[in-house]
């Protein structure tokens, strides 16, 4: 995974010194980037998935990244916890910033990394396992095995999740017999239970139906009181009712950034415009 | 015509009857076997009724009908149906020579069940067909013929089977732990004479060394005093055993005494009905899956081959999950993907391909001589030159047969790490995970059911597999299991006996083919037996597995 040594400086100024510099709209100025990334580009061996990204996503908000399939934004959220690492070829220009720390460089350790930068995927994923081991899976790798501390943030992360009155009863069971969008819910309990400070999801609502969609887009309100949330959907309805913050991306490139209320309403781009107004996507 | 033959062939009718054909010749195969199986071998422990048949020429022929059939060229225009003849196992190999014989049906003149017919299955000779003449005490008239002498002999009978478990009991179990002691104590005398010579040059040690020899000579002569004690006992039994003798005369007015301790049973079978021969029957068949062989295999049981057959399978299993598994780990998850992988794999795969008795020879070249040799020489110096490893033994076989099997428990692992779905390892990994975390906790536990899938493979095919175990470690007659009570129990280096080497020994090495025929039959289907329970229980506990982890691969 490389890196660029020769960054432009105009670009390093925004994302780096002056970050809320980075965030267009109103209330740009309280801003504080996560993370930031300056002049990404991205690969796939020989071909190229991402064009020169730059992009600052904002803390304690929800950033929504939207386009038509195969536009690049489930690659480039990969890429901010470095799932990407796992496949062969692949390898990445530019910088990624976790606040401040380059998170490509040499002394990262991949797996704190992911500690940190928490993912919910596509496919609900629960281990095939009893719901408790799954949210347990995480705590358990850091190394804490107390009963009581475990029992805490079963609770906890199955609360913030929206799941724990559905499941407290029967945590012993499998994972599996969960209904679809019990077992997505119960992927974020398993990725908060970790504590990360950003969580990654991955059209994570494809898969469910309008209600077990819609409870998780009310999850994601409540969650970025304490995270940053950044959400990959092609569903423009949704993006623009979770957002704060969108990107537009099209054939691997960045065209827009803005306040979701910009994108949706006023969108400075006309590619933008044609896709929020459905002329094609 | 051609319209029609070309929908037909479209529309996949005549390949769903061919394929449904297949499987049914498959089936219908396997069930034949297993019936022919059960009714030669299943018949053995039925006692049949003792025929006595008169012939044209006034001679007699006693003994339990064994079969009959059409004599080869006997049917001619005059008798369609052909002349046939009786087989008739008329026992008494002492007398004869001979256990069965045939007997033409038109050269017989006279057939009748005598109730006073007695069977007598001795240690030695088979079956006796006969009637009681007399029963000696010694030289003196103990009791007569007819109603008396039956009575006195069924308990004489008991008496002797008693004293014969309490020779049993001494020779086996109290000389046993006597010739232990006595060997443990011969082999640590030779381990300190190598660590320390008992020379004059060396001062230091030297008086321990002598010290300890002396007391290890003193346990041996105890042990012998006590040794002799129990071989005068034994003598006493073995005389009490053969105070009695029985004079039994066969149908031809031939008499022979036969000593009481030389009979396992007595029986009328002609007397006896159903139900009490069908509990015969149970008994028999507990006898023979309990009891150790005797005369070469023919008769007794086969406890110790079932035994061995379980226990070297069971070995086998646990040498050779972790071995394949990681095996397979290394291939799929590890290394990289490759020409040089699949090179591997495929020489993998091929070496499920090499003739068994290929392995058997490695086997013994390898694990026997080289690895067996060299623990030797390393550890049991003081037995040497009698090998303690460096001899065919039930470790050698089953790592032999682990070495056999472990393509197969590779290539199904593989099968199921392939198969555990990318979201878990993705998932596993987003957790902050290493790839090692990621194998252990998520991965492994979803490959479970497949590999023990391939177990469940690897351990029919061992069961089944006998040319590589003669060369490294079955024998005829072991006279000690590999597992018993005394230190360290489970006893690796002992050579032991095999169901599937048993078959071959009975059927075609034993002195008497013809009367071990049953116990072919027999050996064969316990050893189908086997193999089924050994499966059952590993597809047992896959299934729970499969419920446990619901929804994971393969």
């Amino acid at each position: 995974m490389q890196t660029s040594t020769d960054p432009s400086p105009d670009l390093l100024r925004i994302s780096v010194a002056r970050p809320h510099d980075a965030f267009p709209g109103k209330a740009a100025k309280d801003l504080k980037a996560t993370i930031s990334l300056t002049d990404v580009n991205f690969f796939y061996g020989e071909s190229q998935a991402l064009f020169n990204v730059n992009i600052a996503v904002p803390q304690n908000h929800v950033t929504a990244f939207i386009g038509p399939s195969g536009c690049g934004k489930s690659t480039l959220l990969r890429c901010l916890n470095r799932l990407n690492d796992l496949i062969e070829g692949a390898h990445l220009e530019g910088k990624i910033l976790l606040d401040g720390m380059d998170i490509y460089s040499p002394q990262v350790d991949v797996t704190d990394l992911r500690k940190r930068v928490g993912m919910v995927f596509q496919k609900s994923n629960p281990f095939p396992k009893p719901i408790y081991d799954n949210v347990t899976y995480g705590p358990r790798l850091q190394g804490i095995r107390n009963r009581a501390a475990l029992d805490q943030i079963v609770e906890e992360s199955l609360k913030s999740a929206g799941l724990w009155e559905e499941v407290k009863d029967r945590l012993y069971e499998s994972a599996l017999v969960l209904s679809g969008g019990q077992q997505q819910r119960l992927c974020i309990a398993r990725a908060l239970a970790v504590k990360p400070e950003v969580l990654l999801l991955d059209e994570p609502c494809s898969a469910l139906d309008p209600i077990a969609t819609s409870k998780i887009e009310e999850l994601l309100f409540g969650l970025k009181k304490d995270l940053t949330v950044v959400i990959v959907t092609h569903n423009m309805q949704q993006a623009a009712r979770v957002s704060d913050y969108t990107g537009f991306f099209l054939m691997g490139e960045l065209v827009e950034f803005n306040d979701a209320k910009t994108i949706f309403t006023t969108p400075q781009d006309r590619r933008t415009e044609d896709y929020v107004t459905g002329r094609f996507g | 015509m051609k319209i029609w033959l070309k929908k037909t062939v479209a529309s996949g009718d005549l390949f769903i009857w061919g394929s449904g054909a297949g499987l049914a010749i498959a089936l219908m195969m396997v069930i034949g076997i297993l019936i022919l199986i059960m009714v030669n071998g299943l018949g053995f422990f039925w006692i049949g009724d003792i025929v006595e048949l008169t012939l044209m020429d006034g001679k007699r022929v006693m003994g339990q009908e064994a079969g009959r059939e059409v004599i080869p060229n006997s049917v001619t225009p005059e008798s369609p149906e052909g002349k046939s003849r009786l087989r008739v196992k008329i026992g008494n190999r002492d007398l004869y020579g001979l256990d069965f014989k045939w007997v033409d049906e038109a050269g017989i003149a006279a057939q009748v069940h005598p109730p006073d017919a007695v069977l007598l299955e001795r240690r030695e000779w088979g079956n006796m067909y006969g009637r009681i003449r007399a029963i000696y005490k010694g030289e003196t008239l103990f009791a007569e013929s007819g109603e008396a002498g039956w009575k006195s002999l069924l308990s004489l009978v008991e008496q002797a089977n008693d004293l014969h478990a309490k020779i049993y009991r001494i020779e086996r179990v109290e000389i046993g732990e006597i010739n232990a002691e006595i060997e443990r104590a011969r082999l640590n005398i030779r381990a300190l004479e190598l660590k320390a010579p008992p020379h004059p040059s060396l001062p230091l040690g030297g008086g321990r060394v002598r010290e300890g020899v002396d007391r290890l000579k003193a346990t041996i002569a105890a042990a012998e005093g006590r040794y002799r004690e129990k071989t005068e006992a034994l003598e006493k039994l073995n005389a009490r055993l053969n105070e009695y003798s029985v004079v039994m005369v066969d149908t031809n007015n031939q008499e022979k005494p036969v000593p009481v301790g030389n009979i396992v049973r007595a029986l009328r079978p002609n007397e006896i009905g159903v139900i009490a021969k069908g509990w015969i029957y149970l008994g028999n068949v507990w006898t023979v899956l309990t009891d150790e062989p005797r005369e070469a295999n023919t008769e007794g049981g086969i406890f110790p081959a079932i035994f061995g057959t379980v226990m070297m399978v069971l070995i086998m299993s646990v040498a050779v999950v972790p071995f394949g598994v990681l095996a397979a780990l290394y291939l799929r998850e590890y290394a990289k993907q490759g020409t040089l992988v699949r090179l591997v794999r495929v020489a993998v795969n091929n070496l499920a391909g090499v003739p068994s008795i290929v392995f058997g020879v490695f086997g013994l070249g390898f694990f026997v001589y080289a690895i067996g040799g060299t623990i030797d020489t390393l550890f049991f110096a003081e037995a040497l030159p009698s090998p303690t490893f460096g001899t065919g033994g039930i470790l050698w076989a089953s790592l032999t047969l682990a070495l056999l099997t472990v393509p197969v428990v590779i290539v199904a692992t593989e099968e199921g790490l392939a198969a555990v779905p990318r979201d878990y390892r993705e998932a596993s990994l987003g957790l902050g995970a290493t790839k090692f975390e990621t194998i252990w906790g998520v991965v492994l536990p979803s490959a479970l059911p497949a590999i023990l899938t391939g177990l469940i493979l690897a351990m029919a095919r061992a069961a089944g597999e006998v040319a590589p175990l003669m060369l490294t470690g079955v024998v005829k007659l072991a006279p000690t299991l590999p597992l018993d009570g005394y230190w360290p129990f489970f006893h690796f280096d002992r050579k032991f006996m095999h169901l599937g080497f048993h078959i071959y020994d009975v059927g075609f090495q034993s002195p008497n083919v013809e009367a071990a025929k049953p116990m072919v039959y027999v050996t064969t289907f316990v050893l189908i037996m086997v193999v089924v329970v050994l499966n059952l229980t590993a597809i047992t506990l896959r299934n729970r597995l499969r419920k446990k982890y619901a929804g994971a691969a393969v």
